[in-house]
């Protein structure tokens, strides 16, 4: 059997390498210098070492400086980093420097051999392998053959069983969320609750939450019912509400909707007033506040869900239901 | 003899008495190493990975991998008084409260972009040079997982100090493994131990970033680097650069002092990028809270494309019996960037089945040599770039107060007409190129000379090309190899040729699909004779009259 070797490409190859000799090669003075510049730059990153110390110990950490065309930097990240970029620099640029100047600049030429080995070896290995694998028996005994092949086929299994326990089953905590029937709707930043009169014609409040979202954090020690709870309330005239999902679901035309992109997840808040859209900043689904929060643009394919919402005894907005579909992205068991 | 000489003499001997390394040293202290300025990108891509390996462990000193709240009092006077997670709260702290960390910390993060980008920019140039043809296929297929990995590595570390920006891209990130079918809910709910964001995640990405991938990174690096050293590097082609040989500088002393200098000024750059320019001010940001977003927010350059599929695509859900199939966020986030990746890996044997070269290949190709494979290369670039530009579209739409809208439009239909008409254009353009060397082959190349012929007519007249230039141009002979015959639909025994042979001989036809057949020797013997003869009648007799 013959292997395909590189030897019958037969190319170009005839013609000699060329050399040309370099100032540094005929020119002693020419080398001379070349020397010191190799010289100053090694030397010239000794000094950027020390001057790497010096503002380590020296420049204080809220200093700044007005660098041109860059703009205010922290003094110390600049010396310190100018001082051993520099110092790194021109170690290298001086290596390269004396490559090139000072050292041969004569190509040479080593041949390359076939990886393939010759017909004789390949041979002997091919017998080798068969001898070896006649003499494990694995051909003739298929009982063997197969019971080991089952056995690996499975061994991948424990190890996946392994990772049961990095988290607990997903239940049915994606449909849930902290809103109830009553729950309080506080402002995100101050926890404060809001009345009607508070979110004028036109107006957004661009984050609001359940009022005991504060207390289960606390006991659960993470962000996890934030990540869905979280809505924005928009207000507009009763009559521009074309159609909502919830029957009467708004207050005085206060219309609440989640404020988890439909998506993947993204918090929405860029809200146009004049068009009653609202647009995801991370893939610009857009979402018709005054229709139902239907998606008008983009990668999204479900509405933002509504949250009905009414007024309690001392006149804060509050829930009037939970959320009526799982808010946030898709999961497959969605429906 | 000096102190130093005399260690220098004596180090081989030293380390032959002690491990039997003479014969290895003799064949390779000398090694032979081809240079050409796009041979540097590879090791720019292994400088950055050492300089994100040494960062890397210095950054591990300082940052705390927990996503326990605690409320901030340090040196960033804005930010106090705020909840944050301690891995934020401690990236803070390297940034602000230990000198030089903010440095150790914009170094760490300007390599990694530029470690990205050399491998990117490494894989375009083996492919546009066919260096992944036989026997060097293995590589190509170990570079491939490399550049999966970084892309990877990169996205977990980005992901690790918690903030804003870099939550939001792990909600998105959760988002598509929600949309796996069957699965997803499960795999989440196993990755976050719970319900996002929950507080094992940063931990275990953790392990995952400083740990799972730079060693499996680190292992197939050496892979990767210990078959260049074994099969010897390729070259281009020119004068006394043959396939069975190499042609370059000595490892001692000529490569060690170029590569080895050249690690320190890719460090030294890289420090002095991070000495000037801030990169993912985190400050600025805030923590990362999952009811809060900052507009316009952008991932880094090599999330970008991803990005920018999620953006373009239409918004396709099937829903059947009660279950969710997200298209839109399959496709663009799992399916598409799945074929990428796998048909980038499989190319070499593509375009091997497509050309039934079964040869060694070390001479590099010129890319108009191959004008199929070039255009498929731009092709895929075309496709990449404009993935990439769509992941801008909000900022495209703010410079120029386009609308999304018609942006995203203009993008899908781009995405669709523009990749096969860069194909046919670069393919073309490569014949163009081909075709022209191939006159200089046959007729000399064209001196700018005019002369007039007894009849009168006026003529250019035409030299001998260099011998270098004679050696790159017939090298397009080593790229052109012969198509696969078709065989006849039907033999003479009436069999039916098999359908896999006959999509074998398609493929063969559309790769060579009007090749450019370079001329033989004989050939360029007589063109080149011809025109050192047509110089010879002009240059003696001094009645030049050039650059008419
Ligand atoms: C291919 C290799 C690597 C890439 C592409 C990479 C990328 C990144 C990126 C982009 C960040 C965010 C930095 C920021 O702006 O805050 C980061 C953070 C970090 N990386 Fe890496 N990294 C790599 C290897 C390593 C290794 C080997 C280690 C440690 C042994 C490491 C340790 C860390 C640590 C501790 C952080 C968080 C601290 C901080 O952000 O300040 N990285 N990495
Ligand atoms: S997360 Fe809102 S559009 Fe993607």
């Amino acid at each position: 059997m013959s292997n395909d070797s590189s030897s019958e490409i037969e190319v170009a190859g005839a013609h000699e390498i060329e050399h040309a000799l370099r100032r540094t090669d005929i020119d002693p003075r020419a080398a001379k210098r070349a020397e010191r510049q190799v010289a100053i730059m090694f030397g010239g990153s000794v000094l950027a070492s020390i001057l790497f110390v010096v503002a380590f110990v020296s420049v204080k950490s809220t200093a700044v400086v007005n660098v041109p065309l860059i703009g205010l930097i922290g003094l110390q990240n600049l010396t310190l980093g100018l001082a051993s970029g520099l110092g790194l620099f021109l170690i290298g640029a001086g290596a390269t420097h004396w490559a090139r100047k000072l050292m041969s600049d004569e190509e040479i030429v080593d041949e390359r051999k076939s990886f393939a080995s010759d017909d004789e070896t390949r041979e002997a290995v091919v017998e080798s392998f068969q001898t070896g694998v006649e003499e494990s028996g694995v051909m003739k005994r298929p009982l063997i053959r197969r019971t080991l092949l089952a056995a690996l086929a499975l061994m991948p299994i424990p190890a996946i069983v392994l990772l049961r326990d990095l988290g607990p089953l997903p239940e049915t905590k994606s449909r849930e969320t902290l809103w109830r029937k009553g729950s309080r709707i506080v402002t995100d930043i101050s926890y404060r609750p809001i009345k009607p009169e508070d979110i004028p014609l036109g107006g957004l409040v661009a984050g609001a939450l359940p009022a005991d979202l504060l207390k289960v954090e606390e006991e659960e020690g993470n962000l996890n019912q934030r990540a869905k709870a979280a809505i924005i309330l928009v207000r507009m005239a009763p009559d521009e509400i074309r159609s909502q999902q919830i029957q009467d679901g708004d207050f005085q035309g206060i219309l609440a909707f989640s404020k988890i992109c439909t998506h993947l997840g993204c918090p929405i808040a860029l809200y146009e007033q004049r068009t009653k859209h609202l647009l995801c900043p991370c893939h610009q689904s857009t979402f018709d506040l005054a229709d139902d929060g239907n998606v008008i643009f983009g990668p999204s394919a479900r509405r933002l869900p509504q949250l009905a919402i009414e007024v309690d005894k001392e006149g804060y907005l509050v829930a009037k239901e939970g959320f009526q579909e799982p808010v946030g992205p898709s999961f497959w068991e969605r429906g | 003899m000096s102190t130093t000489q005399r260690a220098v003499a004596t180090t081989p001997t030293w380390i032959d008495d002690r491990i039997g390394a003479g014969k290895w040293l003799k064949k390779n202290l000398r090694k032979v190493f081809p240079d050409h300025w796009s041979f540097m990108l590879g090791e720019i891509a292994l400088y950055s990975f050492i300089l994100l390996l040494l960062t890397g462990v210095y950054l591990t000193l300082f940052y705390n991998p927990s996503m326990k709240e605690v409320v901030y009092n340090g040196s960033y006077a804005p930010l106090n008084g705020i909840k944050m997670t301690q891995a934020y709260e401690s990236t803070l702290r390297v940034s602000f409260d230990v000198r030089g960390g903010l440095l150790v910390r914009q170094v760490h993060h300007w390599a990694a972009l530029l470690f990205v980008a050399a491998v990117s920019v490494h894989m375009l140039r083996v492919f546009f040079t066919g260096a992944f043809r036989k026997p060097r296929e293995l590589n190509w297929v170990i570079g491939v997982g490399l550049m999966t990995l970084a892309i990877l590595e990169g996205f977990a570390g980005y992901s690790l100090p918690d903030d804003l920006l870099s939550g939001t891209g792990l909600r998105i990130a959760q988002g598509i493994v929600l949309a796996i079918p069957l699965v997803g809910s499960y795999v989440s709910s196993f990755l976050f131990g719970g319900e996002f964001p929950g507080t094992d995640f940063i931990p275990r990405l953790y392990s995952i970033h400083i740990l799972l991938i730079p060693g499996i990174l680190l292992g197939m690096l050496t892979a990767h680097l210990l078959l260049v050293w074994y099969q010897k590097h390729t070259q281009f082609p020119g004068p006394g650069r043959t396939n069975t040989n190499v042609v370059g500088y000595p490892l001692l002393p000529v490569y060690v002092a170029k590569a080895g200098g050249f690690f320190f000024i890719v460090s030294g750059i890289i420090t002095l990028i991070a000495a000037l320019f801030s990169i993912n001010p985190i400050w600025q940001y805030g923590p990362y809270t999952p009811d809060q977003v900052s507009a316009g927010s952008q991932p880094d350059w090599y999330i970008g494309w991803l990005d920018g599929a999620v953006r373009v695509i239409p918004n396709w859900e099937t829903v059947l019996w009660g279950h969710n199939i997200s298209w839109n966020i399959l496709l663009p986030a799992l399916i598409i960037p799945g074929i990428m990746f796998t048909l980038l890996a499989l190319y070499p044997w593509v375009e091997a089945k497509a050309t039934g070269d079964k040869r060694e290949h070390h001479l590099l190709d010129r890319p108009r040599n191959a004008p199929t494979r070039t255009g498929l290369g731009v092709m895929a670039l075309t496709f990449y770039v404009l993935m990439w530009i769509s992941g801008g579209n909000d900022i495209i739409a703010q410079a120029f107060s386009w609308s999304i809208n018609s942006i995203t439009w203009t993008i899908r239909v781009l995405l669709i007409v523009l990749p096969p008409l860069v194909f046919v254009i670069t393919r073309r353009a490569c014949m163009g190129l081909q075709r022209r060397d191939r006159d200089k082959l046959l007729h000399g190349r064209e001196t700018g000379i005019i002369k007039r012929m007894p009849s009168g007519e006026y003529l250019e007249v035409h030299a001998p090309v260099s011998s270098a230039t004679r050696a790159k141009l017939v090298a397009s002979r080593e790229s052109d190899y012969a198509p696969i015959e078709a065989p006849p639909a039907v033999d003479a025994n009436g069999v039916k040729a098999p359908k896999k042979r006959r999509s074998g001989v398609k493929l063969s036809n559309f790769y060579f699909a009007n090749r450019v057949i370079p001329p033989t020797d004989e050939e360029i013997e007589e063109g080149q004779h011809h025109a050192a003869g047509d110089l010879e009648t002009v240059r003696p007799s001094g009645q030049i009259t050039s650059g008419h």
